[in-house]
């Protein structure tokens, strides 16, 4: 027996090992998920950023399985919560984790809502298949969490239809239905990116004091680099569908070590720094997903690139603790920082 | 910019209401106050930044100024003449010198057209060039923005959102444009993009002497492109001033929490923060409150605020502010 297996393995909440998914289309095969790994502890805020078309948010609904098969497809890996592989279950067992052990929010808080029902129908319908709730408890229940969330006169305006509320309560409502279940993991998927600043401040304010009272872990998805440096305390940076860069966050921001995380971060105004320097841009566009080129997915528009970047693609390796980074060229781009 | 005392544009007291209609006759029962007496200047060579939230009337001051919308009153002068009062031939004569890009980079180029077409057609609606010397032009044009020349024959599907962008930006300076009223530009587009997008913004308006009115709703890049920037809330204007007293001496509450609640892409500085966090929505523009237009949501509201409609006033030299608690300094009174 080796020391290795005496000590008892950690789990973790959600352990995601090579994930990809697919889309076969008539174009050709989308390439939206590459073989990313992760994993993510109890009550841990974890951040995924990327442009739009890097895979967040397929990553995402592959972990729930809400990808639409055709033309999706979940080609290999594994989503293993607490031990559990979610991805090789029923689907009326899976139908027991979305809700109440994994739950969603979405982008648009108007289309995820169903516009023919009232709001509080749509969180009682979920009380009562989930934790088996009566209907006036579920009702009560309802007008609870929705004055939890900042909805004032709850009793009242459960009764609303969606088109009733504004864009920011709609997202309130929206989180209001995910956290009726107490789930473990919240998968935010661009939750406030349809809202205005002074909105968005507001939600981001009410999700920090959710977690503290209730202690879910949550994966928060977004483009704004802000956002995640205000609330996450680990985050992936995906690009073309691969986990390019994770680790804390105070680490990746203050010292980035792929040249695309560095050129995101510097393509970004700073508000609280004085300026009158050019941005700092990326030149070239995100590549299609069709038919990837087998090197680094980022080389063609990298600065560091070298020769043997538009060969193999680098996996990820860690430069110090927790912290990782897939380039071959780290080290050059560590000097250059 | 040598000239930047130079008025290019004044906007007196600009207001644009839309008339809610109802019932079968269609009888006007109100109006939506989309741009409630406005006025400030822009001047030549500048970047005026235009910022506010979704429903303040940002993009449709935008508008009203090269009237695709009418103004309901207010004065509109652009190099000396009134745009609100002129029409027809003279109008057109004036607009050509006042240009706009759009937000969306996929609705405001005709997919029916290519490029050529698209970036010609304000040279052919005004009869500058024909012909070979028109394809020219388009060539030059396709130049300045960073587009190879020989895409002029594709259609706008075949480009990515940031190189329709570029599209835009050549069609609106085929004119030889002194002010550009840019809406939005690049908020449909990636980070990695917008950035681009930007700096050739900046590098025409050295090159080519442009005036932009830069409208937004992301501060951080209002404050990176522009001089002078104007908040708006609920059709208001609520402070105009230069770009480092807003950002480093902002007056209005609302411009306080709307900087504050900009999330800055630096855990540091995030954790130190105290945030001011403004409670409820906006309100409808239809039924704007009593007095003060912020008052629903301003944390230091006090009687005066529900009653009486502050004044836009001067308070120090260059920095214009509509509140209550904002009294101007005793040097600049009288």
């Amino acid at each position: 027996m080796s020391v290795y297996e005496v000590q008892p393995i950690l789990e973790h909440l959600l352990e995601i090992n090579n994930l990809t998914t697919r889309f076969y289309t008539e174009d050709g095969v989308v390439n939206a998920v590459n073989g990313i790994s992760y994993t993510l502890d109890e009550g841990e805020t974890l951040g995924v950023v990327g442009e739009s078309g890097c895979g967040k948010s397929v990553h995402a609904l592959s972990v729930m399985r809400l990808i639409p098969i055709p033309p999706g497809k979940i080609e290999a890996g594994e989503v293993l919560l607490r031990g559990k592989n979610l991805l090789k279950i029923s689907e009326d067992e899976m139908r027991q984790v979305r809700g109440a052990q994994i739950a969603m929010i979405f982008q648009d808080p108007m289309t995820s809502l169903n516009p023919v029902l009232t709001v509080g129908y749509q969180i009682i319908e979920a009380l009562k298949l989930h934790q088996k709730l009566n209907e006036k408890d579920a009702r009560d229940r309802t007008a609870e969490l929705l004055s939890l969330v900042g909805i004032p006169e709850a009793a009242q305006r459960l009764n609303d239809y969606p088109h009733q509320f504004s864009g920011g309560m709609r997202q309130r409502a929206m989180i209001a239905m995910a956290l009726s279940c107490n789930p473990m993991i919240l998968i935010a998927d661009e939750p406030t990116t349809a809202l205005d600043v002074t909105i968005q401040a507001q939600i981001i304010e009410l999700v920090k004091q959710l977690r503290d009272k209730f202690g879910m872990a949550i994966i928060w998805i977004t483009h704004d680099l802000g956002v995640v440096a205000g609330l996450a305390k680990r985050v992936n940076v995906m690009y073309a569908g691969f986990l390019i860069e994770t680790g804390l966050v105070k680490m990746i921001y203050g010292n980035p070590h792929h040249p695309y995380t560095v050129g995101l971060l510097g393509s970004l105004p700073k508000i609280h720094r004085k300026r009158d320097s050019k941005l700092y841009s990326i030149h070239g566009e995100p590549p299609d997903l069709i038919g990837l080129p087998p090197g680094c997915p980022f080389a063609p528009r990298c600065s560091f690139a070298v020769e043997r970047c538009l060969q193999e693609n680098p996996k990820l390796e860690p430069i110090e603790a927790d912290h990782m980074v897939a380039c071959w060229e780290k080290e050059r781009v560590r000097k250059v920082q | 910019m040598s000239e930047q005392n130079e008025v290019i544009l004044r906007v007196e007291h600009l207001k644009k209401y839309f008339p809610i209609r109802r019932g079968v006759f269609r009888q006007v029962v109100g109006a939506v106050k989309a741009v409630d007496d406005i006025s400030f200047n822009v001047y030549k060579g500048e970047t005026l930044g235009l910022v506010g939230e979704s429903g303040c009337g940002k993009t449709t001051t935008g508008r009203t100024i090269i009237r695709l919308y009418e103004p309901t009153s207010g004065h509109v002068i652009f190099q000396g003449e009134d745009l609100a009062q002129v029409s027809g031939r003279r109008l057109r004569q004036i607009r050509r010198k006042i240009q706009m890009i759009f937000q969306d980079p996929y609705a405001s180029l005709n997919p029916r057209l290519n490029v050529m077409n698209i970036v010609s057609e304000p040279l052919e609606i005004y009869n500058v060039a024909n012909g070979k010397e028109k394809k020219e032009r388009v060539a030059e044009l396709l130049h300045m923005v960073g587009l190879n020349p020989a895409l002029m024959n594709r259609y706008p599907h075949e480009f990515s959102g940031g190189q329709r962008q570029r599209i835009g930006l050549a069609r609106s300076l085929a004119l030889n444009p002194d002010l550009i009223i840019c809406d939005e530009p690049i908020s449909a587009l990636d980070v990695s993009i917008q950035a681009q997008v930007i700096n050739l913004l900046e590098e025409l308006q050295e090159k080519l002497g442009l005036t932009y009115m830069f409208i937004a709703h992301d501060l951080s890049m209002v404050r990176h492109i522009s001089r002078r920037v104007a908040v708006m809330y609920l059709g208001k204007i609520m402070e105009v001033t230069d770009r480092e007293s807003l950002y480093e001496k902002p007056l209005h509450p609302y411009t306080k929490a709307l900087l504050s609640a900009i999330p800055v892409p630096d855990p540091i500085i995030e954790e130190k923060r105290q945030r001011i966090i403004l409670e409820g929505d906006l309100p409808s523009p239809a039924n704007p409150p009593v007095g003060c237009n912020f008052n629903t949501r301003c944390p230091f509201a006090f009687d005066t605020c529900f009653h009486i409609d502050p004044e836009f006033l001067e308070v120090e030299s260059g920095h214009f502010v509509a509140c209550h608690l904002i009294k101007p300094d005793d040097k600049n009174q009288n």
